[in-house]
């Protein structure tokens, strides 16, 4: 099996480099996919929101001192009994604006999912890279952990990281170092992707005679990697941490619903989405629904984005 | 193909020792075992007397096999929450993770197999296209958000299914079932269908792009040459060897079907060993987190060796390559 | 003269494309009577599998009959619904394709892959249906054909598993085979074993076959007629010795040509310049003029006279008039 994901990485690196001269026919595969662009513009905007989010969000949801317990539980668009103020997505028990907590909740998401993201992203490429140029035992050992943890999967791999990390950390600190626990699980748990699709398509770089004629030429093996290998091997890489992107947000709300992500404190989608089951039977139902629906937006959104990326830039990659 | 076999087995208890070397190091380095063994009034004598009776002064691969022996024979020690065994508390909750995972296996894999052979053969019909594009859907919901919409479809909304919990359980002495009431079956509904659904998608996408695959290739179109009806083209030829990468994937999956319990355990308060481990993770109650990851690390080993054998049964190139040794 | 097994009357086949209708098979006309062998010869992509595709009822979508008929022991089959077909498919006309390696399904023993197709057509037990099996098994030249009832397809080698495929195609005794390409996937050594074998086996039977090939050898070993396909169309047809020799559509002289061939005696191989259009970019008139040493205005404007079975050779306005060698 890992034979075929050899092939296929090599064809996709082939086909990286012929992706690139044709700049403008992947801009006329997005033009001509309404999916697409409907999915980017949605990304982007959910991102642009989530950056902006103190400068868009009527209210910080953090801030003690804005808060009127009096507020609570103000269904969406209808004025408060006690108060007369108005929240277009109601509030929850304490009288959060509900609106103001997704565009900050999902500011945390979005930051766990893309430091998560670059932190697999990192690891991978660089173990791949020296997985397939060094060869040897060290390939070895690096190919037979990914392979054994492939085996498991990633929202296991992540709750494990996270369960073993948190027993580490000093108990003052778990709720400070959450975020970065959570980043490091998610990454932890998603780094294999990267390894193998790099290390395919070094292992069939390395023996290009380009790659050959730097190496006469007295090219470092670390300048060699990364001025020769790495660029092409790119595009598949975009690819996966598309996918990867879509995947860690899912895998942070999914941790941050069992309990054990982000903190109360720094609410994600998925800390919103656990608080808000609980109103679900006492017929709150905007304080879960509406982060519950932002987070499929996104999640979706990122996703379909992946997916069509996938098929752009290389049909055959899977 | 015993050499194949041999080899196979000494790499999956290579890795269940890795892994047992985790669950030792949380035990060992975690906070101090003694800490969490003694109360607050202790004397000197009292924490060195521990320490020798927990074996803490031996080296550390003494101590690694003594935590080993004792695990392998089902002694994981004492939850430091609940005070109790953790094979205790474990065994009182295997049953309800189970018959979850049963049934959502079970639904995964017929209803998967089932439409993706459905989708395959009539690749461009409407409903095919339907149940692609819901799929894709389905690929994209977090299960917990299936779960939750589901509890608020049919629990809230309509007021049909239980939300939470196993429902009335018959106690067979050493297994609890909530087969045999009613309202242990219709407990049920709700936690297996948000199980079941993403495995199912996951299934019924690689049928249905492995049959496609299978049936381009000549031997079906010789079948086809020959007159045999299409039933027998699509199921004798056509499935049969579409079933090697299903057996692979469809096999982990169905591990995987217990780890993701985790959280359809959470969402339904399922009395299983997921939603133990998720509180033991939240109290950092090591002894239960290093029993959880042992247990599921010799179920999914042993999954991954079942599905190794599963392909000699399957294909007979390779029985008979690994027979004739090449 | 006794009613032709198979008729296929100005047949076309088109596909559908964004850019327009392709025609792989433009027009064509053949008939092969009982026990006769016919040769189907031309370029990949002249027509000649598409041919057989479409009178066995296998075009891949969207490829289509879109004209003609196609008439088997006198019964139409082109307009039959599907089972029709599948019934026809295997009982009245068998096919052997050109691999064998991947022609049988690599997970079913031969024997079952026998007996399945028996049953499927024939009115016969199942233990009649493997004691034929065996039977059919013994016929293709299968060595020890009890014991090897029960191997699997990899078991075999490629030669072999060409016989184990002959014997399917002709387990239920049609009247027509169609074998497409039967030895390109062999090694040489074993070619001539298999077409002597399809020649043997259909003599016996009275089987009339359509053989498919771009091999001018092959066609000489066991042909009795050829028909030349070029670009969809039929360019001639004719009894093998005839057209062989006396070749009279230039496109069959420059195949001839091309071909070492020990019947003709030639001394030097020649090559027609350029190569055969795709469909899509097919010129006016006929498709072989921009090739042809002899093309006159006609040729681009006229795709040239139709061959329908019975008359005339070739489908060229100026056939080549060949000068009768004192021999």
């Amino acid at each position: 099996m890992s034979d075929m994901d050899v092939i296929e990485a090599a064809k996709a690196a082939e086909k990286g480099r012929i992706a690139r001269f044709r700049e403008s026919d992947f801009f006329w595969k997005f033009r001509a996919s309404p999916v697409a662009m409907v999915s980017f513009a949605v990304t982007v905007i959910l991102v642009l929101s989530a950056v902006f989010a103190p400068l868009i969000a009527p209210y910080n949801p953090f801030d003690p001192a804005s808060l009127n317990l009096m507020n609570g539980f103000s269904a969406p668009g209808v004025p408060n009994a006690f108060t007369g103020e108005t929240f277009f997505l109601g509030t929850d028990d304490q009288g959060r604006d509900v609106f103001s907590t997704i565009l900050y909740g999902m500011r945390i998401s979005l930051f766990v999912g893309f430091a998560a993201v670059s932190f697999a992203l990192v690891l991978g490429v660089t173990l791949g890279l020296i997985a397939g140029y060094v060869g040897g035992w060290t390939e070895t050992i690096i190919m037979r952990i990914a392979d054994v943890q492939l085996t498991f999967p990633s929202i296991l791999v992540a709750l494990l990281i996270f369960g073993v990390a948190k027993g580490f950390t000093p108990v003052e600190y778990r709720d400070q170092m959450a975020i970065w626990v959570l980043i490091i699980a998610i990454g932890l748990s998603d780094w294999v992707q990267f390894a193998r699709v790099v290390r395919g398509a070094t292992l069939v770089e390395r023996n290009k005679e380009y790659v050959q004629a730097a190496r006469l030429i007295g090219r470092t093996s670390p300048a060699i990697m990364l001025r020769h290998i790495l660029p092409n091997v790119l595009s598949p890489v975009l690819v996966i941490a598309t996918i990867s992107l879509a995947l860690a947000i899912i895998a942070e709300a999914t941790l941050s619903f069992l309990g054990v992500g982000a903190p109360p404190t720094q609410p994600s989608l998925g800390t919103l989405i656990r608080i808000g089951q609980g109103f679900l039977f006492s017929g709150e139902w905007w304080i879960l629904l509406y982060p519950a629906a932002t987070l499929l937006t996104l999640a979706l959104a990122v996703n379909l984005l992946g997916d069509w990326l996938r098929d752009a830039l290389n049909p055959r990659l899977k | 193909m015993l050499a194949y076999i041999i080899r196979r087995v000494a790499q999956s208890i290579l890795v269940l020792l890795v892994v047992g070397l985790v669950a030792f190091s949380m035990f060992r380095f975690v906070g101090d075992p003694i800490d969490n063994m003694l109360g607050q009034e202790r004397t000197q004598a009292d924490i060195d007397r521990l320490r020798i009776e927990l074996g803490l002064d031996q080296p550390f691969v003494v101590q690694y096999y003594k935590f080993l022996s004792t695990a392998v024979q089902g002694n994981f020690g004492v939850s430091y929450r609940q005070g109790r065994p953790v094979s205790t508390i474990i065994a009182e909750r295997a049953p309800a993770t189970l018959e979850l995972a049963a049934v959502s296996g079970i639904l995964a894999l017929t209803i998967g197999i089932g439409l993706g052979v459905f989708t395959a053969i009539r690749r461009d019909g409407w409903a095919s296209n339907i149940i692609m594009s819901v799929s894709l859907i389905g690929v994209s919901l977090p299960t917990f958000l299936i779960g939750i919409l589901l509890i608020y479809l049919f629990s809230v909304e309509l007021d049909m299914l239980p939300s939470f919990g196993r429902g009335e359980v018959v106690d067979l002495g050493w297994w609890t079932t909530g087969f045999l009431t009613e309202s242990g079956l219709k407990a049920l509904i709700l936690p297996s269908i948000t199980l079941g659904l993403y495995q199912m998608t996951l299934i019924m996408r690689l049928v249905r792009s492995e049959m496609l695959e299978v049936l381009r290739q000549d031997y079906i179109r010789f079948a086809r040459a020959r007159g045999l009806k299409e039933r027998a083209v699509n199921f004798r030829h056509a499935l049969k060897n579409t079933m090697v990468p299903v057996i692979t994937v469809t096999g982990l999956q169905l591990g995987a079907i217990i780890a993701f319990a985790i959280i359809t355990e959470t969402v339904f308060q399922w009395p299983g060993v997921g939603l133990l481990f998720i509180n033991a993770i939240q109290f950092v109650d090591i002894p239960v987190m290093a029993a959880y990851l042992m247990l599921i690390s010799v179920m999914f080993v042993g999954i991954n060796l079942i599905v190794d054998l599963l392909y000699f049964w399957v294909d007979p190139r390779l029985r008979a390559d690994r027979a004739g040794g090449h | 003269m006794s009613e032709p097994v198979l008729s296929v009357r100005d047949l076309v086949v088109e596909i559908p494309t964004r850019t327009g209708v392709l025609k792989p098979v433009d027009r064509v006309s053949y008939d092969i009577t009982e026990g006769e062998i016919l040769g189907v010869v031309g370029e990949s992509g002249a027509g000649k599998s598409m041919t057989g595709n479409a009178v066995i009822g296998l075009l891949d979508r969207p490829a289509r009959i879109s004209g003609g008929e196609i008439l088997l022991k006198g019964r139409r089959i082109d307009n039959l619904n599907r089972d029709q077909m599948r019934r026809i498919r295997g009982k009245e006309i068998g096919m052997v394709f050109q691999d064998p390696l991947t022609s049988l399904n690599p997970l079913l023993r031969i024997g079952d892959q026998l007996t399945e197709t028996m049953l499927a057509h024939l009115d016969i037990s199942a233990d009649e249906a493997r004691d034929r099996s065996i039977a059919a098994l013994d016929e293709v030249g299968i060595p020890a054909a009890a014991s090897r009832i029960d191997s699997y397809p990899h078991e075999f080698s490629g030669g072999m598993r060409q016989r184990v495929v002959i014997a399917l195609a002709l387990c239920a005794e049609p009247a027509l085979v169609i074998a497409d390409e039967p030895t390109t996937a062999l090694d040489v050594s074993v070619q001539a074993q298999i077409i002597a074998l399809l020649k043997r086996l259909c003599r016996d039977r009275g089987t009339a076959v359509m053989l498919v090939t771009h091999d001018m050898g092959v066609i000489a070993e066991a042909a009795d007629r050829v028909a030349v396909m070029y670009a969809g169309r039929l360019a001639e047809l004719g009894a093998v010795r005839e057209v062989v020799q006396r070749p009279r559509h230039p496109y069959t002289e420059g195949l001839m040509g091309s071909t070492p061939l020990a019947s003709r005696g030639q001394r030097r191989l020649r090559q027609i310049p350029g190569s055969m259009p795709r469909l899509g970019k097919l010129p006016a008139g006929c498709a072989f003029h921009p090739r042809c040493p002899k093309a006159q205005e006609a040729c681009r404007v006229d795709p040239g006279p139709d061959l329908s079975a019975d008359q005339g050779r070739a489908a060229c306005w100026f056939p080549v008039e060949q000068v009768e060698v004192a021999e």
